[in-house]
């Protein structure tokens, strides 16, 4: 199947052709954001993070950046730094640079300021804009998409209908040579076990099982245990018997296709298929460490409605819950109810979510995009800020 | 045809109610595109799982073309399978 995309330098494709506006580190987004709301075609990356952590949160950091950057929606990328970050800026320019995308950086302890270092900012990417609207979208296989999985505010009909059907999307997009990210480890916990059989070997199915050991120890670090009292009273009310029942709910949006491989948070894959990639549930971690990976489309299904989406990344939204798809119309891009309804097969569904994919990819709008609500964004880290 | 509960894989030897399903209410259950007809035993509230065939005592519940956990008893087609007639699998530490 086809869509129209980016072809860009390093071989991969977008979906969106912006200029990133990146700021290196938090004192820098105030720069960062006023550049790109002063140009057309531009976008700003802001976070929390780069100063006063841990050396293991700034290598992530940084390597997060680097795969903002690096990501195929983006044109071309302006960083904003302020002078002292913890960021290894050097090495993010550099970084970025080698993909053969146009790359610069300014910083305001340079510049002299922020208003001085905005307008210096603007008019970089006003040029980089100009250019950028020079490209045009060609023919690109569904190969080359590469495709974000979450889901969140789930309900009942996350695990009966709109997981489901996109784990029906998810194999047929990896069989035709597409890419897959499922992250949200906290999700897997119950069922790892059974996520680790759906490996491609006994070395991917044990990474599996260390990340969710990872994640369960930061948490029981704070002296919390993740596994007590699941499933829920609530859950099992509602019908949920086992926590695998539960967790497999969640891991259904990748269907019965095979982990490839295990990758750390915001680590570009690769190889093609379903990968798992290490990040928690929460939106803007998650959606950026898809971007960082180099997500150039993110299917986010919810049943009680998340309205979410990422600056530079079209986040399609898909409910199984007709209440939910008129109530909050506004955030809502494709309904599956017909499953809940009994109207329509998974099968169906799930084709139906492929073509909502292709034509997103090829550039229709999703709700998030038109609304503005696209500002989920920060960087995940561990460590304490110091 | 309008469905009443579905089995998300072939395989599944349960279906999960979308809607309530009432003792003795013949229930359409969807099965990838097709859809067969099983006599719910006992009453099915939405989100709540029938069996689309016997399962015997120890065999593993298949949802998701998963096992989701154990039968602790025979378990009937058209019978209400939940926590008191299966036993999560996670729960027995031999089986980790």
């Amino acid at each position: 199947m086809k869509f129209m995309g980016y072809r860009r330098a390093d071989g991969r494709v977008g979906t969106r052709n912006y200029v990133g506006v990146i700021s290196t580190v938090v004192c820098a987004n105030e720069v960062a954001r006023g550049i790109a709301a002063q140009v057309k075609g531009a976008v700003a990356f802001s976070h929390q993070q780069g100063c006063c952590q841990t050396p293991p949160d700034l290598a992530r950091v940084t390597k997060a950046l680097i795969g903002l950057g690096s990501n195929p929606n983006l044109a071309a990328v302006l960083l904003v730094g302020l002078g002292c970050e913890g960021t290894d800026v050097d090495s993010v320019l550099k970084k970025i640079a080698a993909t053969g995308k146009p790359v610069q950086i300014i910083g305001i302890q340079e510049e002299g300021g922020g208003a001085k270092t905005t307008a210096k900012g603007v008019l970089i990417a006003q040029q980089m804009a100009v250019e950028a609207s020079r490209i045009k979208r060609e023919e690109c296989a569904s190969s080359d998409l590469v495709l974000g999985l979450k889901c969140g505010s789930s309900d009942t009909t996350s695990g009966l209908s709109t997981n489901p059907a996109l784990g029906v999307t998810v194999e047929r997009l990896v069989k035709e040579g597409g890419t897959a990210i499922m992250g949200e480890v906290t999700e897997f916990i119950g069922a790892e076990h059974i996520l680790a059989k759906q490996c491609k070997n006994e070395a991917v199915g044990r990474q599996v099982l260390a990340l969710v050991d990872r994640m369960e120890q930061r948490v029981k670090a704070t002296g919390v245990d993740m596994r007590g009292g699941q499933p829920t009273p609530g859950n099992i009310k509602g019908g949920l018997t086992t926590i695998e029942e539960k967790s497999l709910g969640a891991i259904a949006k990748a269907g019965k296709a095979i982990v490839q491989a295990v990758y750390e948070y915001g680590e570009t894959p690769v190889v093609k298929g379903l990968v798992v990639m290490d990040s928690p549930g929460r939106e803007p971690e998650l959606l950026t460490g898809m971007a960082a990976a180099g997500a150039n489309v993110i299917v986010f299904t919810t049943g009680r409605g998340a309205p979410q989406g990422f600056p530079f990344v079209p986040v399609i939204k898909i409910t199984g819950n007709e209440k939910t798809w008129q109530h909050m119309n506004d955030h809502m891009d494709l309904s599956v109810h017909g499953v809940m309804d009994g109207d329509e097969s998974l099968l169906q569904a799930g084709d139906r979510i492929y073509e909502k994919i292709l034509e997103t990819a090829s550039g229709v709008d999703t709700k998030a995009e038109v609304s503005g609500y696209a500002q989920a964004m920060d960087i995940y880290v561990t460590g304490p800020v110091i | 045809m309008r469905r009443h509960a579905i089995a998300i894989k072939n395989e599944d030897n349960v279906a999960t109610a979308i809607c309530d399903i009432a003792a003795g209410e013949q229930a359409m259950v969807g099965v990838d595109d097709a859809i067969i007809s099983i006599k719910a035993t006992q009453a099915i509230d939405l989100g709540h799982k029938l069996a689309v065939r016997a399962i015997r005592k120890g065999d593993e519940i298949l949802k998701y073309g998963t096992g989701i956990g154990r039968a602790t008893q025979d378990i009937q087609a058209g019978e209400h399978v939940h926590v008191h007639n299966v036993e999560s699998m996670r729960g027995r530490g031999d089986l980790a």
